[in-house]
């Protein structure tokens, strides 16, 4: 296959393109910071507007915006506790921490520059190794997903910071939370009370609004002290500051970013899942475990890094195999099919101009946030810290019940927003935090699916054993993983135990 | 002269009043509400209507998602809405059927009034490319001699795709093991990557995978145009003619002639060579069921879901 590069240059560069490319990125971004609103409703919105422009430049301006919003869904994250897409979940654990002592701008510049180191490998790897790595898709089956699904469970250990009682019960709460409505394996009716509006059940991104932002809002109320510490005037982006960090982890950068990749290639998995997975893998790899979860700077690059890596892992699937990766990956797949664009392996050779076209154009996008991405992120946060709470406390509830009813254009989800956020503020006076549920919501559904299928193949085989792990060479590695993640610390803990007898933790 | 402008003014606008309220529907704006997420069959069907409608009526039509539930947080607010035939919605079968019979989804299938089914996508058998299954003979005659041992995946339970599988049980004999998986997209890796021998799912999945998998038979009457050396069931001797069909909806309160008039302007886009051309090529199969004959069409339909439900045991 011949690939005329000059072409493919001159196409990606054109001005048109470019200030596409920019639009998009800006757009995305806030949209993607704003929570509720997502990337797929973004993309479907603007579909329709991509028929009037060449395919090309159509899929730059819809890949501009998904690359953007999955950045954009840190900033909510770092600055209000509340995850703006699930990719931005894990974000919140050591962004919102940095953001209240008063790091906030470097916090955001550290995202801005995780999210370009992220999504430059994941476009990369989709521009050289797409055939091959496509085929991580098919070697993924429903047992893969279980395990992938308990590793990423593994984290709610961690998470709950010194008791871990509250948090395996907080994580069997989520999980059970995840059973409600109708069960797509077997299509019993659970836990819906005779409701009609929950066969459906809880919407994830309605809960995460609720479980995350709720408990903010009504500290900051409650409580006389500023939202987040102000930064002194005229320290700037603290960019340098942020380059040293980044280079000090550059291995965790380009772990998370290939993790990102990876994962973002597995059409049943997402960001949420890749951004939890390299979070517990840079914890466990971290000299300082102790730190993450109270704004450690190695865990917030690890997160941000890869959910931008899953955007180019997600087109890799889509475009070898025409099988969408992610949602926003099923409405572009969608948006090319009406213009007579067939995915697999004939867009490849055949129309393969466009392909690269676009490639270029996502790995532009991609580096453009980091200017945009630094001053919209500078502003955004002075804006966060410098209005006054009395204004800030009713825009962000407003914020909350729009972004909640935009999901799918349903007052329930509101219902549902609302409930989830006073229940979470309950348990967190009584010392369970969110986090937890929400990884028992998230990863529930695709470990108890995962199972069932295994389950089900095995159980027409006669071999659930080999179905489900020993014939699986891929599950005995992602299971030895888990089994590694859980021993760790406790083999950690007795052999400091053993040297520093007398060293006692308050 | 100033007065003589205005009188002149005056009966232009009496006249394109009156000229408007003669030609009435549509005058403005029609919103589409799809009850599920972008990316799917419905928005891709819906989207390819939309330039159509425009080009027949001269207005927009303007592609809403309302997902949730499987489609039936739409459909249980479908006749809360204004009745005048602006806003119009998405309806599935075997959904709006099955959805009332299995749990209470908030309505009742006699409650969707269809204006008009237009398309469907025809079940298909597929299996892996490099498969040992060249035909449907195979796949009987290895389930028969292992029954249950084959595996056929297909999109969530109690769905289109499992109720072929049933039917398929029903009229052969030959027992697979239904194993089901989130949404259409989720199924295809599942084959492409050897998890389930075989999947039930649609002609358009076929036609978006291309070469990678194999097309044993589809359930029409005729073979699809995309596909002329893929046999139907019938061509085989097994009577299965279905698939998940896909029309349009209104509020219950929208008037006899609305209705009527909707059901037209989908038809003339049904019949427009171009359209049709499209979606086949998409892998859809044409279909044309107008207001007028959609009792019989639903009653028909819903004979046959709720036979196979009470078989899967769904129902008693």
């Amino acid at each position: 296959m011949e690939i005329d590069f000059g072409f493919v240059l001159s196409q990606a560069l054109s001005p048109f393109n470019l200030l596409l490319a920019l639009t998009g990125v800006v757009l995305g971004t806030v949209i993607g910071a704003l929570p509720g609103l997502s990337a797929t409703m973004a993309i479907a919105v603007l579909v329709p507007f991509t028929f009037t422009m060449d395919p090309a430049s159509g899929l730059i301006m819809l890949g501009a915006i998904y690359t953007g919003a999955i950045y954009g869904g840190a900033y909510a994250a770092i600055l209000v506790n509340t995850p703006g897409t699930p990719s931005a979940i894990a974000t919140t654990f050591d962004g919102y921490p940095m953001a209240r002592r008063g790091d906030g701008d470097l916090a955001m510049t550290l995202a801005t520059l995780a999210s370009v180191v992220g999504g430059v490998v994941g476009a990369v790897l989709l521009m050289t190794l797409s055939p091959l790595l496509a085929q991580v898709a098919l070697a993924f089956h429903s047992s893969e997903y279980f395990w992938l699904a308990i590793l990423g469970l593994t984290l709610v250990a961690s998470l709950s910071s010194g008791n871990v009682l509250k948090g395996l019960i907080g994580g069997a709460f989520g999980f059970t939370l995840s059973m409600i409505g109708v069960a797509v394996i077997g299509g019993d009716t659970r836990y819906t009370f005779g409701s009609s509006a929950l066969l459906g059940g809880i919407d994830i991104v309605a809960a995460l609004i609720g479980l995350y932002c709720i408990p903010v809002l009504i500290d900051m109320v409650a409580r006389p002290d500023r939202h987040l510490e102000p930064a002194p005037i005229g320290r700037g982006f603290r960019l340098f500051e942020a380059i040293g960090l980044c280079a000090a982890n550059g291995f965790n950068l380009v772990r998370s970013s290939i993790i990102g990749t990876l994962v973002g290639i597995l059409p049943g998995a997402g960001g949420s899942i890749a951004s939890l997975v390299s979070y517990s893998q840079a914890r466990q790899a971290s000299r300082h475990p102790d730190r993450f979860g109270k704004g450690e700077p190695g865990g917030l690059l690890a997160t941000e890094s890869a959910n931008n890596a899953t955007v180019g892992g997600g087109f890799i699937p889509t475009l070898v195999l025409g099988i969408p990766g992610t949602p926003p990956d099923a409405v572009i797949l969608g948006a090319l099919l009406v213009q007579g664009i067939r995915t697999g392996p004939e867009l490849f050779t055949q129309q393969s101009g466009i392909v690269y076209v676009f490639m270029v154009g996502l790995l532009i996008a991609t580096v453009m946030m980091l200017p945009l991405g630094l001053i919209i992120g500078r502003y955004a946060y002075r804006f966060i810290v410098n209005t006054p709470k009395s204004l800030l406390v009713p825009l962000i509830a407003f914020m909350t019940v729009v972004g909640s009813f935009a999901i799918h254009s349903n007052p329930h989800d509101v219902v549902v927003m609302v409930s989830m956020g006073v229940l979470g503020w309950l348990l967190s006076l009584a010392g369970y935090g969110p986090s937890p549920i929400v990884l028992g919501l998230v990863l529930g559904q695709i470990a108890e699916q995962g199972f069932m299928r295994a389950y089900l193949i095995g159980g027409a085989r006669g071999n659930f054993g080999g179905q489900l792990l020993f014939d699986r060479p891929i599950s005995w590695a992602i299971a030895a993983l888990i089994l590694f993640t859980l021993c760790v610390p406790v083999f950690k803990h007795f052999r400091t135990g053993r040297k520093k007898p007398t060293e006692v933790r308050p | 002269m100033l007065l003589k402008k205005l009188v002149l003014f005056v009966a232009a606008a009496a006249f394109a009043a009156f000229s408007g309220a003669a030609m009435a529907y549509p005058d403005k704006p029609v919103n589409y509400i799809i009850p599920f997420n972008p990316g799917g069959e419905s928005d891709i069907s819906a989207r390819l209507q939309a330039p159509f409608f425009k080009k027949i009526t001269g207005q927009d039509l303007i592609i809403q998602y309302q997902a949730g539930a499987g489609g039936a947080q739409a459909w249980s607010v479908l006749n809360d809405q204004p009745g005048d035939g602006y806003t119009i919605m998405g309806t599935n079968l075997p959904h709006i059927v099955l959805q009332p019979l299995l749990q209470n989804p908030g309505y009742a299938t006699d409650d969707i009034t269809n204006v008009h089914m237009f398309h469907f996508t025809p079940d298909a058998l597929i299996v892996r490319a490099d498969s040992e299954y060249e035909t449907v003979q195979d796949v009987i005659d290895a389930a028969k001699e292992a029954p249950g041992q084959l595996t056929a995946g297909g999109s969530a339970t109690n769905s289109a795709n499992h109720i072929a599988n049933q039917l398929f049980a029903n009229r052969t004999g030959a027992e697979l093991t239904y194993i089901p998986f989130t949404g259409t997209g989720a199924v295809i890796p599942a084959l492409l990557g050897g998890e389930v021998d075989m999947v039930w799912s649609y002609t358009t999945v076929a036609a978006g995978q291309g070469d990678q998998v194999r097309m044993l038979a589809v359930a029409q009457e005729e073979r699809h145009p995309l596909f002329p050396d893929v046999p139907t069931f019938k061509d085989l001797g097994i009577d299965i003619v279905g698939g998940a069909y896909r029309g349009i909806a209104v509020p219950e309160s929208t008037p006899e002639d609305v209705r009527k008039e909707l059901s037209d302007i989908i038809g003339q886009i049904n019949a427009d060579p171009e359209f049709i051309k499209q979606m086949e090529e998409a892998g859809f199969a044409m279909l044309d069921v107008p207001y007028e004959e959609m009792d019989d069409f639903m009653a028909n339909r819903k004979k046959t879901y709720e036979d196979i439900a009470r078989q899967l045991g769904a129902i008693q």
